[in-house]
């Protein structure tokens, strides 16, 4: 079997410092906000006594929870042995790191005390699944980066297959973390679900996918690495696989839910009178999110991939921000039943569905999650041998017999 | 279809309270603190600042709903009275310890009007999940923050079943020096701590009474002389959402 290998991104790009410097001010401007919500209070938000997690906290665990996924690819190159993947592990892991990176940030930023940081890592309550979280956080990037070391040192890289099983346990243990922050919330309605932490798992499996797509094909683009079109058409395929488990578990939890008959009536709100919350569900997440790019991937014209490949990962992307939003905000915003069966009234807001608005610092501190994430890939990729010389279909699989669609190896520059 | 959950008959409710206070009065809940034991009064004595809080107390609540009248907001006014919680009249993120919740039964019309505020429960979900420790329970069953340990995550408001606290969404003036509040952590009725410490009942106990409504009593539900556990011994009451299992220390009678 041929030996790839691999490179960083060297020259001088253009793009490559404009991007940074783009990336750069979006930053700052999270990390001002940050300091305007820490500053005034969290009064400037569109967060309240009702809705106590927000727009920063959507992003944060969209982050997080693409994270563990983005390793995606790498357990299916080095776990499993698919060939087709194997150059692409180093990328998966780094964009793994990355997003969780900028996750974390955001969800410290957004804390009443962010300063306190230093006591949130050394005191902890070892029965609260948000201390154990933050284990499971720091030592997923621990995993990864051995994992990452092992595969870029030679020596190393017998010791590839075990690092990749224990970095894929770990994650799938990480996303079932994540997904239990709100499963062990008993009292919400909307989430005291066992299914919480399988979808969870399935999420992370679908955007992480959706991310590591996009990101290798703006790294490809911006570098003039080749992208075979087989490789395009398998990524592709599958998301649209995992994007159908998304939508599975969605269908579990909602029906499980609807066959509980304490829980009808969060289900009748998200399903059908919760305004924007119910189009967020069915026209963000199921049709656009789910149905659309499923459909878009499994229809793939031969050849050229690329573009609905992309569009579907954005959909998916923008979907997943969408169920994100329907969990986290649409269970805050029906109300706690505390007197089965009765009208409630109060000066607290009992009873009352409540309504958000996502303020510009929580969204601009969210965004800056993201562009963080950017940053740290674009750094590595430039500093280390991340990227293979050559993702070109023939480079991949020496089975691969160059189709007439020109997708013979390109000589490196 | 209205969000009902299926235990509307009375007497699982009934039952499971009153193993929960049989429970109560033998064993503390209290994990790894002393099990048994009697203060030197015996009752809710004022404890001295050098004794440590002790299990053999647990202070509780009993609300009599018969006896709290609708449009009555005495508690509540001494409660922000007491302990500085003036807002800046921004309903939805001012701070609210105790409110006055109007219940109405759609099928029969019946209203009711009772104070709801944290039930200092003795399972408290807000204390599981706080990732520092700092939502904790006293060993006599009054939940509290640490205000200098809490990191503002918001996950025990989260938690909380019956919503009961609040995060301080601005900075903070004219704070009272027993009832320290921060800007960027998370507060809740505490009781009145400062006032039970020194043997004295929670304010809105206080000002129901001096009101003339005289629908609460506050005491020691381990101490069986006590005015409060006579009273939950002779009647039945009922805690919110029993379902939960969470043994509020706030008790309702004629809910
Ligand atoms: S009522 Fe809420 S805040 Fe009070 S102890 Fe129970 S869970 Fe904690
Ligand atoms: S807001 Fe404070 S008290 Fe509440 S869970 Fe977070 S750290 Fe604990």
């Amino acid at each position: 079997m041929r030996r790839t290998t691999y490179r960083e991104i060297t020259g001088q790009y253009i793009g490559f410092y404009g991007l940074m410097a783009g990336l750069g001010v979006l930053i700052l401007l999270s990390l001002a906000a940050a300091w305007h919500m820490e500053h005034q209070g969290h009064h400037v938000t569109g967060m309240t006594n009702q809705i106590v997690w927000g727009m920063p906290h959507v992003l944060a665990i969209f982050l997080i929870v693409a994270a563990s996924g983005a390793l995606n690819v790498a357990s299916i190159g080095t776990v499993f042995g698919r060939t087709w993947y194997k150059p692409l592990g180093r990328l998966s892991g780094l964009l793994a790191l990355a997003l969780l990176v900028g996750g974390l940030a955001v969800l410290v930023l957004d804390l009443g005390r962010a300063d306190r940081i230093l006591v949130a890592m050394t005191t902890y309550n070892f029965k609260s699944i948000f201390a154990w979280n933050i284990y499971l956080y720091t030592g997923f990037m621990a995993v990864v980066v051995v994992y990452l070391w092992v595969q870029m040192e030679r020596r190393m890289n017998r010791f590839a297959p075990a690092a990749g099983l224990v970095a894929m346990i770990w994650r799938l243990v990480l996303t079932t973390g994540t997904g239990s922050i709100f499963g062990f919330l008993v009292a919400r309605q909307a989430y005291d679900a066992a299914v919480m932490a399988p979808l969870f798992i399935a999420m992370s499996l679908s955007l992480g996918l959706a991310c590591f797509n996009l990101t290798l094909a703006a790294t490809c683009r911006g570098t003039d690495l080749e992208l075979g079109d087989g490789l395009v058409s398998r990524l592709g395929r599958l998301l649209g696989v995992l994007a159908a488990v998304v939508l599975y578990f969605t269908a579990v939890q909602h029906l499980a839910n609807l066959y509980a008959a304490e829980h009808a009536g969060i289900e009748r709100f998200i399903l059908l009178e919760g305004g924007v919350f119910t189009a967020l569900f069915w026209l963000g997440q199921v049709v656009l999110g789910g149905l659309v790019p499923i459909a878009l991937v499994f229809t793939l014209p031969a050849g050229r991939a690329l573009g609905r490949v992309l569009l579907a990962s954005i959909l998916v992307f923008l979907g997943g921000i969408a169920q994100i939003y329907v969990i986290v905000i649409g269970g805050q915003a029906y109300p706690l039943v505390l007197f089965p069966g009765k009208e409630v009234q109060s000066s607290f807001f009992d009873g009352v569905v409540m309504s958000y608005a996502p303020s510009w610092p929580e969204i601009t501190l969210g965004v800056g999650g993201f562009a963080m994430a950017a940053v740290i890939v674009m750094v590595g990729l430039r500093a280390l041998r991340f990227l293979p010389e050559s993702l070109a279909d023939a480079a991949l699989d020496p089975h691969h017999s160059a189709a007439p669609t020109g997708a013979e190896e390109k000589a490196p520059a | 279809m209205t969000g009902r959950t299926p235990q509307q008959g009375f007497d699982p409710q009934r039952r499971r309270f009153l193993s929960a206070a049989a429970a109560a009065a033998g064993v503390t809940l209290a994990p790894g603190v002393t099990l048994y034991g009697v203060t030197a009064a015996g009752s809710a004595a004022a404890r001295a600042p050098e004794d440590p809080v002790t299990s053999s107390v647990r202070w509780g609540l009993l609300v009599d709903v018969n006896k709290c009248r609708d449009g009555c907001n005495a508690c509540v006014t001494a409660c922000v009275e007491e302990n500085g919680l003036r807002g800046n009249g921004r309903p939805e993120t001012d701070a609210q310890w105790i409110r006055k919740v109007e219940l109405r039964d759609p099928s029969t019309g019946a209203k009711r009007s009772l104070p709801l505020m944290c039930q200092h429960c003795a399972s408290p979900p807000c204390v599981d999940v706080c990732p520092t420790g700092a939502s904790f329970k006293r060993a006599d069953g009054i939940v509290l923050v640490d205000k200098h340990i809490c990191i503002g995550c918001r996950y025990c408001m989260l938690a909380c079943p019956y919503k009961a606290r609040s995060f301080i969404h601005e900075v903070v003036e004219d704070q009272k020096p027993y009832a320290p509040r921060g800007k960027g952590t998370v507060e809740s009725c505490t009781f009145c701590v400062h006032r039970v410490d020194e043997g004295r009942t929670p304010a809105c106990v206080e000002a129901c009474a001096e009101a003339g409504g005289d629908a609460m009593t506050f005491g020691d539900l381990n101490d069986p002389n006590s005015r409060i556990s006579k009273q939950v011994a002779a009647y039945v009451t009922d805690q919110i959402r029993p379902d939960l299992g969470l043994d509020p220390g706030v008790r309702y009678r004629n809910l």
